[in-house]
């Protein structure tokens, strides 16, 4: 059960910044547009230039290569992008994805040969879901994973995610507009104020 | 073998046929009249002094001499690479890749075929030397600016693409691979196409100079070949270590994608 411990974590003058996750407890993240929560995110998967100690587990983000540090912390962005023609040529084996999965999200295997300029905003986010998963992160770092979807699809989303949190017993920090959601996912906040400060926004409960 | 000495009055006769064509811009409001004398006396100038320190090199016949005029030219070719750039790695480093590049394939090209091929005695005759050189490095040079142009301005435009690979846990140079590949092959292809055509569409110009200068065809075609192959190997080594240059740059060591290295054309031309 690997905690996420943060500390000292300073990137683009911004922070000190300073948090811990648990192993599969997942906090919600709020503030305005443009207050640095997705740097915040960039800066956890070591995508940005920035000082300061992250660990998962017994795992320092400055012992291991970037890209093992990035498989093992996923980041959902916002907008997921995509390289190559069909859907399955973006996954090291998409023989290996659990049939579940895709039909948690809405799709069965044929989708591995979609091309992928067809594909919706909201099919690639649930796809994106699908090849974050993939990776088996330890740890997931989601960029407002739903604000492509319809409402149905956000409810079959947010289940998905939840269940492999605590399956895996992974942390979480969900990124979101929408305060019900996290209400939803969440027991505890923090909140991204203009001036990049980040503060305990407290319990979901307390907010009512 | 004695080519025909031009007078002054048979370039004056060339020249007439520009003043007709700037006659005629003026009169379709093309534009065009103005650049077109500036050029022309550019060329007219910059020939006539080449013109005159050639005759100096070959007068005096001195490595150091050879050496200084090597690096004037590659000196020359650098700043050329940085202006045909539009977002270019910013600083003295940008400059270095690209001039650090055009050194290592253009000098080692033409000391190869100065010193081993045509063996020359001395190996550095200007005569041989200086126009090797300057065919090496100019091709080399449009090489290397076409692939670090494309290099950058696509890593600018797909830098989600980039950043998205990262983030599923590839390493730069998977992420950047294709990428990499493109911008490669958009240096190399010209001369490859040009080596494809050379003697069908086009005769290349070093030929016909020969040629005109008194040279047998079979004696200047053989000489075309050699540099043709001379070139491709230039460009081509060119090319692949400047992309290399490029993507250490781009990428730090833990695999972030670094755009704040680049800068765009407007920004270094300030103060």
């Amino acid at each position: 059960m690997p905690n996420l411990e943060i500390s000292n974590l300073c990137f683009q003058n911004r922070g000190p910044y300073a948090f811990r996750i648990a192993g599969g407890e997942c906090v919600g993240l709020a503030g305005a547009s443009g207050a640095g929560k997705s740097l915040l995110l960039r800066a956890l998967a070591d995508l940005d230039p920035r000082t300061g100690v992250m660990q998962l587990g017994d795992v320092n983000a400055d012992a291991v290569t970037a890209p093992q540090w990035r498989r093992l912390v996923g980041l959902l962005p916002a907008e997921s992008g995509w390289w190559l023609d069909r859907v399955g040529e973006h996954f090291a084996d998409f023989a290996a994805i659990d049939e579940q999965t895709l039909a948690a999200v809405g799709f069965d295997r044929s989708v591995q040969d979609w091309q992928v300029s067809r594909l919706s905003t909201g099919e690639r986010q649930r796809l994106a879901i699908v090849r974050l998963l993939a990776n088996e992160p330890q740890c997931l770092l989601l960029d407002e994973p739903t604000a492509s979807l319809d409402h149905d699809a956000v409810a079959r989303v947010e289940n998905l995610l939840l269940r492999y949190g605590a399956d895996r017993q992974a942390p979480m920090l969900w990124v979101s507009h929408d305060p019900a959601q996290l209400e939803r996912v969440s027991r505890r906040g923090l909140r991204m104020e203009s001036a990049g400060l980040l503060v305990d926004a407290g319990g979901a409960g307390d907010a009512r | 073998m004695h080519v025909k000495p031009l007078t002054p009055a048979d370039l004056a006769l060339a020249a007439s046929l520009l003043v007709l064509l700037g006659l005629l811009s003026w009169r379709l409001r093309l534009g065009l009249a103005k650049n077109l004398a500036i050029a022309a006396a550019r060329t007219t100038v910059q020939l006539l002094l080449i013109g005159h320190i050639l005759r100096l090199l070959f007068a005096h016949v001195h490595i150091a001499s050879m050496a200084l005029i090597s690096l004037v030219m590659l000196i020359a070719a650098g700043r050329e690479v940085m202006a045909r750039q539009q977002r270019r790695v910013s600083g003295l480093q940008g400059w270095l890749i690209g001039s650090g590049a055009m050194f290592l394939s253009s000098f080692t090209v033409t000391f190869l075929a100065l010193a081993v091929i045509i063996g020359n005695e001395p190996w550095y005759a200007p005569q041989y030397a200086i126009p090797l050189l300057g065919m090496l490095l100019g091709n080399t040079m449009s090489g290397v600016a076409v692939a670090m142009d494309r290099m950058t301005e696509t890593l600018w435009q797909e830098r989600r693409i980039v950043e998205q690979r990262l983030l599923l846990g590839q390493t730069a140079a998977e992420a950047v691979g294709e990428i990499r590949r493109q911008a490669i092959r958009s240096g190399m292809t010209p001369i490859i196409n040009s080596m494809a055509t050379a003697g069908l569409v086009s005769l290349p110009g070093m030929m016909t100079g020969q040629i005109l200068g008194g040279s047998s065809p079979m004696d200047a075609v053989q000489y075309q070949i050699l540099i043709m192959f001379l070139i491709c190997a230039g460009t081509g080594f060119g090319t692949i270590a400047a992309i290399r240059g490029v993507e250490r740059r781009l990428f730090d060591a833990r695999h972030r994608l670094r755009l704040d290295a680049l800068q765009t054309a407007d920004e270094g031309q300030r103060p």
